[in-house]
This record gives structure tokens, sequence and C-alpha cells, in this order.
């Protein structure tokens, strides 16, 4: 297990309690009050760190290496019902952004969301994470034909942003990601959106509209990363903890202004710790989400999305 | 010192006691493996060591798919006429004569609705073997039929492709029948019915320009030649060398045309494990 900068002190207590633990087997020394005292301690530890996390340690978080990444829990959730598609059609099939069906339960799903590697060789593999136009297009051909058919999306979301290359550029990086939007607001099948890790501006929003927005605790969401709104506005990558307060981009504040329909929790520690939980959790409230959804027909829906998107904003008169 | 030695000179066995290996008992795929037919037979004919995709017709396909390899074919009876009164070194009466003969088709598809896993599908598989899987205007019609029967009774339909493209015999008729057939499939696509594509090898030409790349999803088959041109042409054209792999599959699943590569074997499971999803019909799991 990696530990972050923060998660220092919990790591030296959690060595010392297998030190201790060690010498209680290899020797006679009773060692049971200590045990307990470290143990104690290490509760007391974990739960002032986990519960006061500034915004910054969030994102730091939301990128932990070990953090599962959306194919993780498409895979736990669906299981062999899993079929995943490929292919936009039209250049390539882009290895960022993911999409197929599966089912929850007895409910089919049309599932897209980007995708990140888990070492070197698969995170170039995924683009870190960062999907081409043709990733865009890829997920919305297969929202349109969930929407042929009546099945219900859901957009698993997980991206430092868009990729910023000159081939996305010459393919319209930013007419896939506007097309995507327009036609996510008007889709006559409910759309589900879970924040899981990094939910990065534009790239994020390419697949992020929907009647249910759902941010994990440990997750951000931002019109731009901490590290590049530093290097703009303050002119230096120094002050990302800063521009991470200013940002607003932690699940707490996204609900406040009311962005994001809800947060789910994480096991604490974050999704990491403990990954059967959390993907059960995103799968009860995947359901729980489509419970309130399934009846509405296609109009209602629709409608009710617009609004919600027309809400937006903070203005005087 | 030899190790053998022969006591007898010359070949004394009769000519009628000479044991002949009957033609058709071993297969040798592309890269040299050699089967036995009957395991070639049992395993989807699918060469075991190479997993090489041997080409194989409607028949065969429908065995693959179709449940007790039971199904009642569409429209088996509508044969090719000569509307242009087309001459190469053949008269096209008598090459599609010849055809018939040959491989016992009435022309390159053949159309079928049955059971598949126990929920109903309409299939619709051309035959190489019968003047290329080339597309005239009773291929033309017998897909458009079987997709009328997929839209009138509401079951999905799939269509697989084995085809050098358009039949030239038939001239514009033959073009015209990538219109029909694209009107059909846009039929289906309105009223929600969904519609499979298989490309196998060779999936070229007209082919490719209509129905094979329309699929609510493609698949294509390990290996498959998937092409509008074919290789050749776009060699003497552009007079360049082709990359490796181009065309396949393989290249084609790189480049977002297909949804996924499926070996024989997995066929059947992954056509209705689509459909179930997409349909949101229960899907069970077969440990």
């Amino acid at each position: 297990m990696e530990y972050l900068e923060f998660e220092l002190p919990i790591k030296e207590l959690e060595e010392k309690l297998q030190q201790t633990l060690a010498i209680g087997q290899e020797s006679d020394v009773d060692v049971s009050a200590t045990i307990k005292q470290i143990e104690k301690k290490l509760k007391a530890t974990r739960k002032d760190i986990y519960a006061n996390l500034t915004a910054w340690q969030r994102v730091q978080m939301s990128r932990h290496p070990s953090r599962p990444y959306t194919l993780d829990y498409i895979k736990a959730i669906c299981g062999d019902t899993w079929l995943e598609l490929h292919g936009d059609r039209n250049v390539k099939d882009d290895k960022a952004m993911i999409g197929g069906l599966g089912k929850i339960g007895e409910q089919s799903f049309m599932f897209i969301g980007q995708q990140k590697g888990f070492n070197t060789k698969t995170r170039q593999y995924r683009n870190f994470g960062m999907a081409n136009p043709e990733g865009y297009r890829k997920a919305l051909r297969l929202m349109k034909s969930a929407e042929k058919f009546g099945v219900p999306v859901v957009a698993l979301v997980d991206t430092p942003g868009a990729y910023p290359g000159l081939e996305a550029e010459e393919r319209g990086q930013g007419e896939a990601i506007a097309r995507n939007i327009l036609e996510m607001t008007r889709l006559k099948v409910p759309i589900i959106v879970m924040i899981i890790g990094e939910g990065a501006s534009g790239g994020a929003l390419g697949i992020g509209v929907g009647d249910k927005v759902v941010m994990l605790e440990n997750t951000w969401y931002s019109v731009i990363s901490p590290e590049s709104c530093s290097s703009i506005l303050w002119r230096s990558w120094e002050y990302k903890e800063k521009a991470a307060d200013a940002l607003k981009l932690t699940s707490t504040d996204m609900k406040k202004l009311k962005l994001v329909d809800e947060i789910l929790r994480e096991p604490q520690g974050g999704a990491h710790k403990d990954r059967e939980t959390i993907f059960k959790s995103v799968a009860d409230c995947i359901l729980r989400q489509y419970d309130d959804l399934k009846d509405l027909d296609s109009k209602e829906l629709v409608d009710s999305r617009m609004d919600k998107y027309a809400n937006m904003g903070v203005y005087k008169g | 010192m030899a190790w053998f030695k022969r006591d007898k000179k010359g070949i004394t066995t009769p000519t009628e006691a000479k044991k002949d290996t009957p033609r058709g008992l071993w297969y040798k795929s592309p890269t040299g493996k050699v089967v036995d037919t009957d395991q070639l037979k049992n395993n989807f004919y699918v060469s075991p060591e190479d997993g090489y995709h041997v080409r194989i017709g409607s028949n065969e396909y429908f065995e693959i798919l179709f449940d007790n390899n039971e199904f009642k074919e569409l429209n088996p009876n509508i044969v090719s006429k000569d509307p242009l009164k087309f001459e190469d070194t053949k008269k096209y009466t008598d090459r599609v004569e010849a055809a018939q003969k040959k491989t016992g088709l009435k022309d390159a598809v053949r159309t079928a609705v049955g059971k598949s896993k126990g929920n109903d599908l309409v299939v619709a598989c051309m035959d190489f073997a019968f003047i290329g899987g080339s597309m005239g205007s009773v291929v033309g019609e017998k897909i458009a039929r079987a997709a009328d029967y997929s839209l009138k009774n509401n079951i999905p339909f799939m269509i697989i492709s084995k085809s050098g493209g358009a039949r030239m015999m038939e001239a514009a008729l033959s073009l015209m029948q990538l219109a029909k057939t694209s009107a059909k499939l846009a039929q289906l696509s309105d009223a929600g019915i969904p519609y499979v594509s298989l490309c196998t090898d060779p999936t070229t030409g007209g082919t490719t320009a209509s129905f094979a790349m329309l699929g609510d999803i493609n698949i294509g088959e390990p290996g498959a030649l998937i092409a509008f041109a074919g290789p050749r042409v776009v060699r003497d054209t552009t007079g360049k060398e082709l990359p490796e792999g181009f065309q396949t599959a393989e290249f084609l699943l790189e480049k977002g045309f297909l949804d996924f590569i499926c070996p024989r074997h997995e066929l059947k499971d992954k056509v209705n494990l689509y459909l179930n999803l997409i349909l949101n019909r229960k899907v069970e799991i077969s440990a």
C-alpha cells in the first residue's frame, strides 16, 4: 500500500504495530497492552487525518495510485454480463474512453467512462485517462445506441482532462465535447453520472451531463486542475494547495453549490482501502438513482434535465 | 552399411490393392498446420493449433447459431434472372447454373429464422462459394425480405457477410442493392429492432459499403479481411506497400469500426449476450 505524505503518521503507527506484534510472537514478552495502546492511537490518528482532509489532500486522494478505476468498478459490478464495445466508427478506438453493456441485477445499463492505467505501460496505453475526440465520439455513439433501445446510461468520470494534443485539435476536440454535452442534455434515457476520481473540466463534462450527478467523497470536479490554475493565476505551480481551496472543487463544496446531487461516502482512508465496499456502494447508488428516474417518460426526463442545467449559475440582477 | 536393405526391387503391390487416402481427410491451414477434418468440424472449423478460421458457409453458420440446427429457411426459391444478357468469358446464366450445380445453393445468401439460445433470431448468411458471395438482385431481395420478417415479427436480425462485393453481371442493379438493403436496415433501426453484423473473411466492396458496416454492433472474425477496396487494388492504385495487417479485422477494431472480434466458438454466446443486454432480457451466465 502506498502512503500519501499526510498519511505518514498512520504509516509510522502501522509499522510500529507490526513490529510489536513480531516481538510478541518471537519472545515471551507480553505486548498486549502496548498493542492495545498503539491500536487506539492508530484509530484516533486515522480519524483525525481523514476527517480533516484539505482540498489539496482530497485531490491527492482522487489520484491515489491504488484507487480503483472505471473498469475495476464495472467488472466488479457487472461480472460476466459485461460486454465491452469499441470504436467511434470513424477514426479509432480510443483506449482512454471505454464503453459497453452490463447488468446490475436485472437491469441493463450502457456504461461509458474514462480509463486510467495502473502501471507505466497501461498508463501510456490508456493515455493517462485523457481521451481524444474519437473517445468522446465513441461515448456518444454508445449513448445514442442506448437511447435507441431505451437502455439507461451510466457515466463514470475519472480524467485529468481531455487530451491537449495536436491531432486532437485537428480532429476537433472542442467540437466533440460540445456535441456530447448538447446531445446529453436531450438524450431520451436516464443518465447517471458518477465522479469516481478526477473531474477535470470539459474533459469530464463531455460525458458528465446527467439527471443525477454523484461525487464520491474523495474526488474533485472543477473547471481546471489546481496545478494549472496555480500556474495561470499565480504564475507558479507552487500555489496548488491555495488554488485547490479557492476552486471549491471538493465533493462537499460542489454539493453546496448545487452542481452535484449527492456525495457518496468512501471507506475510511479512501476507495482503495476497501474495494469491495466501494464497489457495492456504487452499484447500490446507481440502482437507487435509477429507481428515481425509471418511471419518468422521456419528455419529463429531458425537461427536468434541461431545467436543472438552466438553473445553474449565480448572479445578481 | 545401410540400416535397411531392400530385398525386392520395384513396387509389387497390384493397383487394385493400393490404399488411397480419401480426399478431404486432412485440412492444411495457411500457416501450414495440418488438422483432421473431423477435428476441424468439431472445433467450429477453426484450426486448433493456429486459430485460423477456415471459410465456411451458411450450412455451418446456421448450425453454429441455431439451437439443435433447427431453423426455417425463408424464401429459399428466389433465383436470379439475366436482365442484362451478360456475357464475359461465360454467359451469366451458365455461370449461375454452374455455381448452383457446384454448391447445391440457389444463390449467394440464405436466410432463416430459428431459436438461438432459446430466443428468436433471423439470420442472413452469405455463401462465398457461390460466385464469390457476390450480391445481385437475389441477395438484395432475400436480405430485404428477411429484414421484413424481422420487422413484422419483432425479431432481432443478423447478417453474416462473406462477399467479394456487388455482382458485376447485374451491373447497376447490383449496386442498388446497397441502397435497398440499407433502406431496410433503416426501417429496422426506426422500429428499435437490433441488427448485428458479423464480418467474416472476406467482407469487401459493396457489402462493406452497406449492411456489413451498419450493425448496432459490428463483429469481426479473427483475421478476416474487411475492406472497401481490396488490398490489391489499393496497392496498385497508390503504388505503396501496405502496412502489415492492413484491412484485417484487428486493424478495423483499432480504427474504430468493429465493436469487438469474436472467435467462432464464442459467437453464439456473444451475440446472445449482446441481444439480451440491449433488449434488457435476462442474462444467464453459464459457469
